[in-house]
């Protein structure tokens, strides 16, 4: 039973890390927590479950549900941010500017996905069994679709992951997100590799849309919780932290299972509310948090 | 706004002015009607208490629809487990949701920016799930806040075509009337000029002596104490609470319609209540004459608001205002 | 059309204040230039409009006929101006190698990045010990000499130096401008020294300008500078 929990927390874990490494990404960025980022996923997730029904074949919609969903976050960058950025950054507004952007571009995308497609529930199948895997006469409720959401989601933190490490463009990534200015004065044309980044951040959420709706139902808000609980991961972590929002998604990931099995399931935000608070009153920038002060 | 320059005195007389121009209204309009005017009254209440933390405190939250159920819980459960009248379990749920509003506050104070929206974010998604779990909050089923017809006093007043709907929108906009005008004047004394100061440069203030951590509890507890009554007479309208009467739409439709008001204008918050209860009703025009189909009737409300909301951020940052806030230079 | 950096009538805005105005120099190649003030008499402003971080109310400025006016600095880094800024600009996340890298990222001639990054390895050979400490492990001086290796890594023709001398201790100081000075005289480099720090600058300066509130209050060789008692008194400070 504990080994059934732990496999099912760990499945939902790896999803949570993936929005919360979509989160931090822009984050990091722009300083901008996306709200729009279940609205982006949902979209290129609508858009993968309309390519499978034509092909008939997931993993042909699977990575253009993810290219939709990069060019969607540098569609986001260019057209809106920058727009935001440049606007409404004075008076009572500018601090919540951002949050209050992000959260009217998540109802005009998911109103628009509802007029496209209905607020029915579709079902974006995968060719993988959603029924667990035996043992003799022992089912686990882990299955083949968990399996591969946990693969796929590893494997694409371990690209990034090398990304940001070997990489030029990751260390122009990070360069732009810790200091701006004086990346620019070192010669990174910061404003595109800030597009980059969001662009990364679209393909992860458009992964975790794409892995994680076979095993349940497609509607124009069917991410927002898995967005709420990314939220929650990248926030334990740090948000600055691409460690820390993987960390921070399993531990939530693996917390909500034990909760759901022991506890029952009403409950389970109110434990993430609950630990959120714990872990940011104790650190208020999260676990993984960078303590430096920024330069605005 | 127009307070501005009024002494409490006054600023009491206008509201009564209002008031009975208000009720009065209410006898030459429609059942529908009414019971709008009401809902606008909850929604004006709910965002002045976004207004109130947002725009002279600093803070956000993402999770008032949360605390706007505590006043609600706290508001039927006093009514059908103590049979308290419905004027005392509106306040019954106001304490409630004060005394937890405190409680966040304190630990909002310590928390900033997307810190503060995650976690009354979360909030909002979790903590009416607990109705769920405690048979005294009556489960999926809710509890009952049916506060029947108008007493006989005023039905003895009005005559005996006064109807419920109109007993509703009578009290929503005394509650209304008597909150704004209560924190109008707080807004005025000492404490509203420290949170402001808190807001603008928490350096500058805490150097001239302003505690800001305990203005922004302060202002924490205050917004909530006016959600909570906002939670409260939602309850009342609906006639009964349930865990999903406050969903996470509820907190982030309060907060639009902060913004559409204008983050720093209290008075904004009947423009942010009106364009709350009207923009479902001119989608619903809309949609009838786009062909009634189940898919734009459906979205079109969620359309306009969240364009709405898009183009007030980028162009109106001061809210649908038609008059220029000329002050703003000399309060900030 | 001149070479070196041309400025004429160079007017700058710090938020509502006018920081800089109608200010005009001319720096050849190869010159060493010491732009010396206090605090808030907008040497700092300067450099930054000259190197595309913020703009310029007025005037014109260029590069080898070039204007450099309304661009940003990671073009001007490509049409060689480099600068450095206030404060040891390094990016303390980051290793020092990762630092040194930056400089190089938007070059292709990667086998000259790998030149350019041994040379400055050379200048400042405390680096090469550290390429694998992250930035803020450093000391002040180091930091600010890995600022000025980074630049290098770039390849410039000018580089803007703002206060390389701040919060360092008199030994350091003498280090880093021996190294300022050798980086004019054996790569040619046309050097913007902007400094409070009026001893050490003119020191290796071919000219300097004494700016105060905005405005250039005399321009000459160090040695006239320093003749003139009343100046001495007033800005340098010894």
């Amino acid at each position: 039973m504990f080994i059934d929990t732990l496999l099912i927390g760990i499945s939902s874990g790896a999803i949570y890390s993936l929005m919360a490494l979509a989160l931090v990404l822009v984050w990091r960025s722009t300083r901008v927590v996306n709200f729009a980022q279940s609205g982006q996923a949902v979209l290129s997730t609508y858009i993968g479950y309309e390519i499978s029904v034509s092909t008939h074949n997931y993993w042909i919609s699977l990575p253009l549900a993810i290219l939709v969903g990069a060019i969607l976050g540098s569609l986001v960058d260019l057209l809106f941010m920058r727009l935001l950025m440049g606007r409404a950054n004075s008076g009572p507004i500018a601090e919540i500017a951002p949050v209050i952007a992000t959260l009217g571009l998540l109802g005009l995308i998911q109103s628009f996905v509802g007029l496209i497609w209905g607020n029915a529930f579709l079902h974006y199948a995968s060719p993988l069994s959603g029924k667990g895997f035996s043992f003799g006469t022992h089912t686990i409720p882990f299955s083949p679709q968990n399996l591969f959401i946990v693969v796929a989601s590893a494997v694409v933190l371990a690209i990034f992951g090398a990304i940001f490490k070997y990489t030029d463009l990751g260390l122009a990534l990070r360069a732009s997100s810790f200091q701006p200015e004086i990346a620019q004065l070192a010669g990174v044309r910061v404003s595109r590799v800030r597009n980059i980044g969001w662009a990364f951040a679209g393909s992860a959420g458009a992964v975790a849309g794409a892995v994680i709706t076979p095993t349940s139902t497609l509607s124009p808000n069917s991410l927002d919780l898995l967005f709420v609980s990314g939220f929650i991961a990248a926030v334990i972590g740090g948000l600055d932290s691409l460690v820390g929002a993987v960390i921070g998604g399993l531990v939530l990931g693996v917390g909500f299972a034990f909760i759901l099995q022991y506890i029952g399931g009403s409950v389970t935000f109110l434990v993430g509310f609950i630990i959120l608070m714990a872990v940011l009153l104790a650190r208020p920038r999260g676990i993984f948090g960078h303590k430096v002060n920024r330069r605005a | 706004m127009h307070s501005r320059h009024l002494s409490p005195l006054s600023r009491a007389l206008l509201s009564l002015v209002v008031g009975v121009a208000l009720l009065a209204a209410s006898g030459f309009t429609g059942e529908l009607r009414n019971y709008q005017g009401a809902q606008v009254a909850v929604y004006l209440v709910a965002i002045a208490s976004i207004i109130l933390l947002t725009g002279y405190s600093g803070q956000i939250s993402l999770g008032h629809g949360a605390i706007m159920a505590i006043g609600g819980y706290g508001a039927a459960l006093s009514f059908t487990l103590w049979n308290f009248p419905f004027e005392i379990a509106l306040l019954f749920g106001v304490l409630v949701g004060t005394v937890g509003g405190f409680i966040l506050g304190v630990a909002a104070a310590r928390l900033s920016g997307p810190y503060l929206a995650g976690t009354t974010l979360a909030l909002a998604v979790g903590l009416p799930s607990i109705a769920d779990q405690f048979h005294l909050l009556g489960g999926e089923q809710g509890l009952n806040f049916d506060i029947g017809d108008p007493p006989r006093w005023v039905v003895r007043l009005e005559g005996s075509d006064f109807t419920q709907y109109k007993w509703f929108f009578w009290i929503a906009t005394v509650v209304a009337l008597i909150a704004l005008w209560a924190i109008t004047n707080l807004l005025h004394s000492s404490y509203g000029r420290n949170w402001r100061a808190g807001r603008n440069n928490s350096v500058a203030a805490g150097l001239a002596g302003i505690n800001v951590a305990k203005g922004k509890v302060l202002a924490f507890t205050v917004s909530s104490a006016l959600a909570s009554l906002a939670g409260a007479l939602f309850a009342l309208l609906l006639g009964l609470v349930t865990p999903t009467a406050f969903p996470l739409s509820l907190s982030f439709a309060i907060v639009t319609g902060a913004v559409l008001a204008g983050v720093g204008n209290l008075a904004g918050s009947i423009v942010g209540g009106v364009v709350l209860v009207a923009i479902p009703e001119i989608s619903g025009a809309l949609t009838t004459h786009l062909g009634d189909s189940q898919k734009v009737s459906a979205n079109l409300p969620g359309l306009v608001m969240s364009a709405l909301l898009i183009l007030v951020v980028l162009f109106m940052p001061n809210g649908l205002r038609i008059r220029k806030f000329k002050r703003a230079k000399k309060t900030t | 059309m001149k070479s070196g950096l041309e400025v004429q009538d160079f007017s700058v805005d710090y938020g509502a204040i006018r920081a800089i105005r109608d200010l005009s120099f001319h720096i050849v190649p190869g010159e060493l230039v010491a732009v010396i003030g206090s605090n808030g008499s907008g040497k700092s402003t300067l450099i930054r409009a000259l190197s595309g971080l913020i703009a310029p109310k007025q005037g014109s400025a260029s590069w080898n006929g070039i204007s450099i006016l309304g661009k940003k600095p990671e073009d001007l880094v490509r049409q060689g101006i480099v600068h450095v800024s206030e404060g040891k600009s390094v990016i303390p996340e980051l290793t020092v190698s990762e630092n040194l890298a930056l400089g190089g990222l938007w070059r292709k001639d990667k086998l000259d990045v790998a030149i350019a990054t041994q040379e400055s390895l050379a200048i400042f050979p405390v680096l090469a010990s550290r390429l694998n400490q992250r930035a803020d492990s450093l000391s002040g001086g180091e930091r600010q000499m890995l600022a000025i290796a980074r630049a290098l890594i770039s390849r410039p023709q000018l580089l803007l130096l703002d206060e390389p001398s701040l919060g360092l201790a008199p030994l350091i100081i003498e280090q880093i401008f021996v190294a300022i000075s050798h980086l004019q005289n054996q790569f040619g480099l046309t050097v913007l020294l902007v400094e409070q720090n009026a001893v050490s600058a003119l020191k290796i300066a071919d000219r300097g300008l004494i700016l105060n509130l905005g405005e250039l209050v005399k321009a000459g060789t160090p040695a006239d500078l320093i003749a003139d008692p009343e100046l001495r008194t007033a800005y340098l400070g010894f």
